[in-house]
């Protein structure tokens, strides 16, 4: 099996770096806007790929999860003034936290019942603003103060740091979690995600392995929720709803479940088209009534085709063309389960 | 085993996406054109000034005036609220029609948020950082609207006229580019609660609202007014769950005669099929947000039809207390003439109803701004204009404007439904946002819509 290797990935990442400073200081304002939200879309939904596609379990509450890092870092950068990077971490741990709690219970559920505790947890704990309105603010969440530093100078775009911020911590969070995929742990999912009877008979501790998942997933969202916190300035309830968490999933499938690159085609196609499509049905003089509706039919059509062309998703579309073209050999790239299991999970 | 489970995992997740299209499932009105910039140029606008028209501002050319806004053209908010945009296009393409505001063209650019504040967040930053608008207009929701609030004052763009009642909007120390327009719900509360505590004294009262600053600021009013010892129940309600049935089960076993409903309109007639299902017919008493009644009554047919039954909406609506802060549906007033004129000329596939005249009377409100503002006007020019002031316009109220102050209009009448139209009761009153604050008759006249239908500088 060919095993992409830390300098590689490092490479990746930097190359990407550079594309997105560069793309950063040549587009708009808006454009640099845009740059940030796909960093945080992909740092959740790279969470979620991993825990659906490697992992085997459902999450449709990982909305949740943000809500969770975004008012994390709110209250953290709010009362305690704190540096954003220290914010992230806090916010990053009290999710990690909290997923481990809700691993537990997902541990012991399967398809259908994970999903529908999943969604009631995305449902039932943005809600929970509502009930503390002192500490989080209720329906009018609460302001996040994040600005440029002061060595950019007074007339650096804070779109552009935005995006700079965003894409950093989103290719941080991306090289960790390829670099744990690849490892046992990540193995180990795999292993639990086809069967988790043989998993367990290989000595791997289902549960665990199901846990940590979840964590890692949590870890993830919580991430990206502090990040679109500090994005849109504000956390409120309103920003989480059960649309956000199923936004994720698509993106997610779209992509190619299990697919890190997969996260990013289906973030950037979540965030690009419906404001692409939008900018082509207004300039084209359509109606409001169709025009309104084009982003949403155009979202619908290309999810169908991918689907369509490409069970597997993007990342599986492109994987199969590049077989095609390379040859069966390089087939073996493919993230597939391995039969055998030399390595033992570690006793709990 | 191991093709099982991955069948059903494939199966959630065909579920879950296909549910995702049914929350983003598109609902929409039919309205002819997204941007108004029809209609012959204007002729030279008959102000004293002659200085010649500049680019004075961002989104302002010598030719044309870009504002943007954001509204909930689809998702569970379209119905009736994706009629208020057009409506206000149909207002701005008879003013650019007719000479413009000082000769430029007002071009008004709304885009689709569904609702959904973290959309709300990009399109208003498409608005402001890449199509360079002058202000936003209008934008439509609170939850949807907080998420931009900071932004657009730490931009410095005017902020005005927010579709919402909530008291977040007068914060001119924290927000000084935001401005509310419509009563707000707190006043709307105590004027609703004043009437109430007077009409059904000794009666059993029971709260039926939404669970967020709309609902709480509802409350808030009608506790200022309502003696507790009335008060039999408090229900609430969540906009994401359509079951009503515990919250009408409660207001019945505690007797309520008089329901007070802070409602949107697909939660008023929620209510209503409820309690008829459950035989229990209080008096209901509901916010002129949930009480239009073209709209009420479509949605209550609509609901009755998905569940098999059949019903006439405006049986159904009879008799509903509401208030009204904008001008009556009523063909002696002068401000319907214009507005069903203008309706008639650019916007006839719409329904003549309260969200048409709400588009209408924002989008004449902010040409009276405008015009204030001046020739060639910079941001800063618009946002001293309605500190200073702005007449009422087409509302029943005077609006509370001022330096210290941007709440919008500042009173209502009480008024009745029959047979499809609200019928004003008594004459207007005007209060303000303060629990001991007096409910006064308002003793100012209303103001007749002007011959040309453009407001005078």
């Amino acid at each position: 099996m060919i095993v992409s290797t830390l300098p590689r990935r490092l490479a990746v990442v930097i190359v990407v770096a550079v594309i997105v400073a560069f793309l950063s200081i040549k587009l708009n304002a808006f454009r640099d806007y845009q740059i940030a939200e796909v960093a945080y879309e992909v740092t959740a939904v790279a969470g979620l790929t991993v825990l659906t596609g490697l992992s085997g379990q459902i999450s449709l509450g990982h909305g949740a999860f943000m809500a969770i890092g975004g008012y994390a870092t709110a209250l953290i950068l709010l009362h305690l003034n704190w540096p954003f990077i220290v914010a992230l971490l806090i916010a990053a741990a009290v999710t990690a936290a909290a997923g481990a709690v809700v691993g537990v219970a997902a541990a012991r559920l399967r398809g259908p019942y994970l999903a529908g505790a999943t969604l009631m947890l995305g449902v039932a704990l943005p809600a929970v603003a509502y009930a503390y309105p002192a500490t989080f603010g209720g329906d009018q969440g609460l302001n996040v103060v994040f600005t440029t530093p002061a060595f950019l100078g007074a007339n650096f775009p804070l779109t552009r740091w935005q995006a700079w911020v965003g894409a950093a911590v989103a290719l941080v969070t991306l090289l960790l979690l390829a670099n744990l995929c690849y490892s046992r742990v990540g193995r180990n999912w795999r292993a639990v995600r086809d069967d988790d009877v043989a998993a367990a008979l290989d000595g791997i501790n289902v549960a665990l392995a199901r846990i940590r998942a979840f964590v890692v997933s949590a870890t993830c969202a919580g991430i990206a929720g502090s990040l679109l916190a500090v994005i849109t300035a504000l956390v409120a309830p309103g920003a989480y709803t059960l649309t956000l968490s199923i936004a994720l999933l698509t993106a997610a499938v779209i992509g190619g479940l299990g697919s890190l690159p997969g996260a990013l085609w289906g973030s950037l196609l979540i965030i690009l088209v419906p404001t692409y499509a939008s900018d082509v049905a207004t300039s084209h003089g359509l109606s409001s009534s169709v025009g309104s509706n084009i982003p949403v039919a155009a979202y619908g059509v290309i999810l169908i085709l991918v689907m369509l062309a490409f069970p597997q998703g993007i990342q599986g579309g492109l994987r199969r063309l590049v077989a095609l073209f390379a040859g069966p050999m390089n087939r073996e790239n493919e993230p597939v389960a391995t039969p055998e299991h030399s390595e033992k999970e570690g006793s709990s | 085993m191991n093709r099982r489970h991955r069948f059903r995992l494939s199966a959630v997740v065909a579920v879950s996406t296909a549910a995702a299209f049914t929350l983003a499932a598109c609902s929409s009105s039919s309205s002819p054109s997204a941007t108004g910039t029809t209609g012959a140029t204007g002729t030279a606008s008959a102000g004293s000034s002659t200085a010649p028209l500049t680019a004075s501002a961002p989104g302002i050319t010598a030719t044309t005036i870009t504002i943007g806004s954001h509204q909930p053209l689809t998702g569970p908010a379209a119905p009736g609220y994706s009629e208020i945009a057009p409506a206000s296009t149909a207002y701005f393409d008879w003013v650019n029609a007719n000479g413009g505001v000082y000769g430029r063209k007002i071009v008004y650019k709304y885009l689709n948020d569904a609702y959904d504040p973290t959309t709300t967040a990009s399109v208003v930053r498409q608005l402001v950082l890449q199509d360079n608008v002058y202000a936003i207009f209008n934008g439509l929701g609170t939850p949807t609207h907080l998420a931009v609030v900071s932004f657009l004052n730490s931009e410095k763009v005017p902020d005005v006229f927010v579709a919402s009642g909530c008291e977040c909007w007068d914060e001119p120390t924290t927000y000084p580019e935001t401005f509310g327009w419509q009563l707000d719900y707190v006043r709307e509360g105590k004027i609703l609660g004043q009437y109430v505590a007077q009409h059904f004294k000794g009666k059993k009262i029971g709260y039926f609202y939404q669970d967020d600053e709309f609902g709480m600021d509802g409350v808030k009013g009608l506790d200022d007014e309502i003696p507790a010892s009335m008060v039999v129940s408090k229900q609430s309600y969540v906009d994401t769950n359509t079951n009503v049935a515990p919250q009408v089960a409660a207001l019945r076993a505690a007797g309520a005669q008089v329901v007070v409903s802070f409602s949107i309109p697909a939660f008023t007639a929620l209510l209503k099929l409820t309690s008829l299902k459950l035989g229990f017919s209080p008096q209901l008493v509901v916010s002129d947000v949930g009480a239009d009644p073209i709209t009420l009554g479509g949605l209550l047919e609509a609901f009755a039809k998905q569940a098999g039954a059949k019903v006439n909406g405006n049986q159904l609506t009879q008799g509903i207390i509401t208030d009204g802060y904008l001008p009556a549906l009523s063909t002696s007033d002068s401000w319907y003439v214009l507005f069903k004129k203008i309706h008639d000329q650019y916007d006839a596939k719409e329904p003549l109803d309260g969200n048409f005249f709400y588009g209408m009377a924002v989008a004449y409100t902010f040409v009276q701004a405008m015009l204030k503002a001046g020739r060639n006007p910079t941001r800063a020019d618009l946002i001293s204009a309605i500190n200073s002031g702005l007449p009422q316009g087409p509302m029943v109220a005077p609006f509370a404007y001022s330096a210290g102050d941007h709440d919008g209009v500042t009173g209502a009448y009480i008024g009745v439904i029959n047979n499809g139209v609200v019928v004003q009761q008594g004459s207007v009153l005007v209060t303000d946002t303060s629990a001991t604050g007096a409910i006064t008759t308002y003793t100012g006249s209303e103001q007749q819509a002007p011959a040309s239908g453009i407001p005078s500088p």
